[in-house]
C-alpha cells in the first residue's frame, strides 16, 4: 500500500492537534505509512464560502501545487475540506486549462478518513476498543455534500464494547456553517444548542463529531450549557483501545 | 416591497422574533415534513428521485425557451377570450391592474392567493386607489387582519398559533371565536361569503401556464381560488413570466411535485384550469405577465436556476435556519432558502446582499427542493457577486473586509507566516485562555464566543510530527507530549 498523504486541515492543525497526531497513530497501526506535505496551508474554503472567490482560487492553486509533488491518496479527517477539493477544485479553473486538469486529478485522490478507511481500506473493525454509549452527528458536507453516509455507522458498530444509540436530527445542522457563525452569531447558537438538547437527550456519554468545525462548535456548546456529555472526532474513538472516555 | 426599498438587516429582525413565533413555526413546518415524508416514501425513494430530475428538466426547458413558449400562450390566451397584459416592472403592472378596476367601475376585489402580488405591493397600490381588497386564502386573510406580512410562501400564517387567530378575530371581527380551527375556518367563510358576490374584480396569481392550450392552472386547498376567479366579473390574473411550461405532460409531472412537497398530499385539492373566458364564468380574463428582473435573472447561467422555483415552500420547511428565525426575518415576500436566493436578486445584493449568508450551506433545501435548484450553489454566487461584483452588479461588501481577506490570504498562502501565525495565536491567547477554552474573545471574534467558548490554541501538530520523525516513530500519537504548548 502505498503512503497516504495527510490533508491536517487549519482548523484541525490549529485547535485539533490530538486529533491529528491519533490519525497518524490508527493509521499505522492499521499498516499505512504517513506521509505529511509541511507546506500545505489552507485550502482557501473559508474565501470562497465568503465570497471572495479570487482568494479562493489562489490559495486552492497553491494547495494543489504543494500535494502535486507527493503521490497517493490525500486524507483528511474533515469531510467539508474533502468535498471542496472534490468538488469545487475543478469548477474554479477554466475548462481545458491545465489548472483543470490537476484540479480533477486532485479530486480523485482526496479521502475523508472514514471514507478512506472503509472505501479504500476495505476495513469495518479497526480493532478498537471503546465501552461506552455513543450516538453520532451527521456533519452536513460529510453526508449531503461528499455522500459518505453509512461509513461512520460502520465503523462505530464494529468498535468493542461500544453502545451506538440514536440521535434526534443527527443529520440537522449544528449551526456552525464557516462564516455563517460569525455574521449571524444569535442564529448560529439557537442552532447549537438545539443540537446539544438533542444531544442530551439521547442519553449518549460521548456523541461523535467527525468535522472540526461543528466539533469546535458543538463542542463549545456543550461546554456552555454544562453538558457531561464529551464530543469527540471519530479518531480518537478508533484509536482508543484502552477503552477509556 | 416596491415603495422606497429599505436595506434588508437579517440580523436585526432576527432579533424581533419572539419564541412564540419561532415554536409554532418549528411546529408547523414539523407537520409538513411529517406527511411530505410519508407521501413521498409512498411514491417510492428512487421513483422520486426520477421525477425530480424530470421537473427539473423540463422546468430548465421551459425556462431556456421562453421565446417560444410566451408567444405560444398569449396566441393561445387571445384565440380563447383572454387578454395577455406584458407588465416590465412592479409599477407597470399595478397600472395596468388599477386601469382594468377604473374601467369596470370595481370598488371591492377579492383576491386567492398570489406571491407575486405581495412582491409588487398591489393590495397597497389598489387601496391607494381607494378600492378595497380582500385576501380569501385563509392564511392570508388572516394576515392581512393583522397587519402584518406573510412568514411563509405556501402558510402564510404559519407563524400564529390558533390560540393568537381566535384572539384576532374577536377583536378584528367582533365575533365569538374559539381556537378551534373548523370554527375559525367557518367565520371567515361567512365574513368573506357576501364579499366573494359583490367583488367587482376578482385577482389571482398562477402556479402555471400551460403553452400548448393557454391555460391558467391555479392550485388551493381551500377552493377559495376557483371562487375568487369565477363569481366575479373580470378575472385578473398576474404571473410572473417563468411559470409558462409546455404542455399538460409536464403539468403531470410538476403537479406530482407540487403537491407532494407543499401539502404532503398526492394532489392538492382544488385544481382550476382557466382558458380565456367561459360561457359561465366571468366576462372577461385578463393576464398580466410580470418580469419585473426575471429577464435579468435569466441572463446569468447559474443564478437563473433560481426561476425554477414552483413554490412549494418545502425548502423553507427543512431549514434550520428558517425554523430558528421566522420568516419575518427575511424582510421580504419570499422567506427561508428561495428568499435568500431570489429576493437579493429582485432588489440587488445592495439592499438585499446579506441574506445569501443567513445559510450554513448545510444542503437540506438542495435535498428537497421539488425541481432541484442547487441552492447552495446559487447562495455562493451571490455570496461573491456581494463581495467582488459580477456582471450583474458590482460589489457591495465594505472596503475594510476586503482588507482583512486580503491580509488573510497573504498570511495563509505562505507557508512561513501561517506558522507564525499558529505561533503567535498560541501566545496571544494567554489572556484570555481559562483551562482549555477562551470564553471570551475581543471584536470580532466576541460574536462567537458570545454563543459559545472557543477553544483554546492546544498542541502543535508540526513540532509533534518534526520529533517523530526525527526519533523515528518514537512519539506516540496523542499522548499530549506534543499536544501542549
Ligand atoms: S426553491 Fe425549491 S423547495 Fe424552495 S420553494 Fe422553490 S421549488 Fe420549493
Amino acid at each position: 500500500m502505498e503512503p497516504v498523504q495527510l490533508f491536517v486541515t487549519c482548523m484541525a492543525e490549529n485547535l485539533l492537534a490530538d486529533v491529528l497526531e491519533k490519525m497518524v497513530g490508527l493509521l499505522e497501526r492499521l499498516g499505512v505509512q504517513c506521509e505529511f506535505p509541511a507546506d500545505q496551508t489552507c485550502c482557501g474554503q473559508p474565501f470562497y464560502n465568503s465570497g471572495f472567490q479570487r482568494e479562493g482560487r489562489e490559495m486552492a492553486l497553491r494547495w494543489m501545487e504543494v500535494f502535486a509533488a507527493t503521490a497517493g491518496p490525500i486524507v483528511a479527517p474533515s469531510g467539508s475540506c474533502v468535498e471542496f477539493v472534490k468538488h469545487r477544485y475543478p469548477l474554479l479553473f477554466p475548462e481545458g486549462s491545465p489548472e483543470r486538469a490537476l484540479a480533477v486529478r486532485t479530486a480523485a485522490r482526496v479521502r475523508e478518513l472514514s471514507q478512506f478507511l472503509v472505501g479504500d481500506l476495505k476495513r469495518s473493525d479497526v480493532g478498537a476498543s471503546f465501552p461506552h454509549r455513543v450516538a453520532c452527528h451527521s456533519p452536513c458536507h460529510l453526508t449531503r455534500g461528499l455522500g459518505v453516509r453509512t461509513e461512520q455507522q460502520t465503523l462505530l458498530k464494529a468498535v468493542q464494547g461500544l453502545e451506538l444509540i440514536d440521535l434526534n436530527e443527527s443529520d440537522t445542522c449544528c449551526g456552525f456553517g464557516g462564516i455563517f457563525s460569525v455574521v449571524y452569531p444569535e442564529v448560529s447558537q439557537a442552532m447549537v444548542e438545539a443540537k446539544v438538547r438533542n444531544i442530551a437527550a439521547s442519553g449518549a456519554e460521548v456523541v461523535v463529531v467527525s468535522e472540526p468545525g461543528c466539533l469546535v462548535n458543538i463542542r463549545g456548546g456543550l461546554a456552555k450549557m454544562n453538558s457531561t456529555v464529551k464530543a469527540m472526532h471519530l479518531v480518537e474513538i478508533l484509536a482508543a483501545q484502552g477503552g477509556g472516555r | 416591497m416596491k415603495e422606497p426599498m429599505e436595506k434588508i438587516d437579517f440580523r436585526a429582525n432576527v432579533q424581533q422574533a419572539s419564541p412564540a413565533v419561532i415554536a409554532a413555526t418549528r411546529n408547523s413546518t414539523r407537520t409538513a415534513l411529517r406527511i411530505r415524508g410519508d407521501v413521498v416514501h409512498a411514491f417510492g425513494e428512487e421513483r422520486w428521485q426520477r421525477l425530480r430530475q424530470a421537473g427539473h428538466d423540463l422546468r430548465l426547458h421551459s425556462l431556456t425557451h421562453l421565446d417560444r413558449y410566451l408567444p405560444l400562450l398569449e396566441e393561445r390566451v387571445t384565440a380563447a377570450g383572454g387578454r395577455v397584459h406584458w407588465a416590465a416592472d412592479a409599477a407597470e403592472a399595478n397600472g395596468i391592474v388599477r386601469e382594468i378596476a377604473a374601467r369596470h367601475n370595481v370598488r371591492s376585489i377579492v383576491k386567492s392567493k398570489s406571491m407575486v402580488s405581495e412582491e409588487i405591493g398591489l393590495n397597497h397600490s389598489l387601496e391607494a386607489a381607494g378600492l378595497r381588497v380582500y385576501e380569501t386564502d385563509l392564511g392570508e386573510f388572516i394576515v392581512q387582519l393583522a397587519g402584518q406580512k406573510p412568514s411563509h410562501i405556501t402558510a402564510p400564517a404559519l407563524h400564529m398559533t390558533k390560540e393568537e387567530i381566535a384572539r384576532l378575530f374577536r377583536e378584528k371581527l367582533k365575533v365569538d371565536a374559539r381556537p378551534v380551527p373548523e370554527e375559525l375556518t367557518e367565520l371567515a367563510r361567512q365574513r368573506l361569503r357576501p364579499e366573494f358576490l359583490s367583488a367587482g374584480m376578482g385577482i389571482s396569481g398562477g402556479n402555471f401556464l400551460i403553452a400548448e392550450t393557454g391555460t391558467l392552472l391555479i392550485v388551493t386547498n381551500e377552493g377559495n381560488g376557483r371562487l375568487s376567479t369565477t363569481l366575479p366579473p373580470v378575472h385578473v390574473a398576474i404571473v410572473g413570466i417563468e411559470k409558462v411550461i409546455p404542455d399538460w405532460e409536464s403539468a403531470a409531472v410538476l403537479l406530482k411535485l407540487l403537491a407532494r412537497s407543499t401539502s404532503g398530499s398526492k394532489i392538492t385539492a382544488y385544481n382550476t384550469c382557466i382558458t380565456g373566458t367561459r360561457e359561465a364564468g366571468p366576462q372577461e380574463f385578463h393576464l398580466v405577465l410580470l418580469d419585473n428582473g426575471r429577464s435579468r435573472i435569466l441572463a446569468d447561467p447559474i443564478a437563473r436556476e433560481t426561476l425554477l422555483c414552483i413554490r412549494c415552500g418545502a425548502c423553507m420547511n427543512i431549514c434550520p435556519v428558517y425554523n430558528n428565525v421566522g420568516g419575518h426575518a427575511y424582510g421580504g415576500v419570499y422567506q427561508g432558502p428561495i428568499g435568500a436566493m431570489l429576493t437579493p436578486q429582485l432588489m440587488g445584493t445592495r439592499l438585499a446582499g446579506g441574506l445569501p449568508f443567513a445559510s450554513t450551506l448545510c444542503g437540506a433545501c438542495a435535498e428537497f427542493c421539488p425541481v432541484m435548484i442547487p441552492i447552495p450553489e446559487i447562495l455562493l454566487h451571490l455570496r461573491h457577486r456581494f463581495v467582488e461584483g459580477d456582471a450583474c452588479e458590482g460589489p457591495s461588501v465594505p472596503g475594510l473586509l476586503k482588507a482583512a481577506a486580503w491580509a488573510g490570504r497573504r498570511v495563509l498562502g505562505s507557508p512561513s507566516l501561517y506558522r507564525l501565525g499558529g505561533r503567535m495565536a498560541r501566545t496571544l491567547q494567554a489572556p484570555f485562555r481559562r483551562g482549555d477554552w477562551l470564553p471570551s474573545l475581543p471584536a470580532p471574534l466576541n460574536r462567537w464566543t458570545a454563543a459559545r467558548p472557543f477553544p483554546a490554541f492546544r498542541g502543535d501538530f508540526r513540532s509533534w510530527w518534526g520529533k517523530r520523525t526525527a526519533a523515528g516513530s518514537a512519539v506516540e500519537p496523542g499522548t499530549g507530549r506534543g499536544a501542549r504548548p
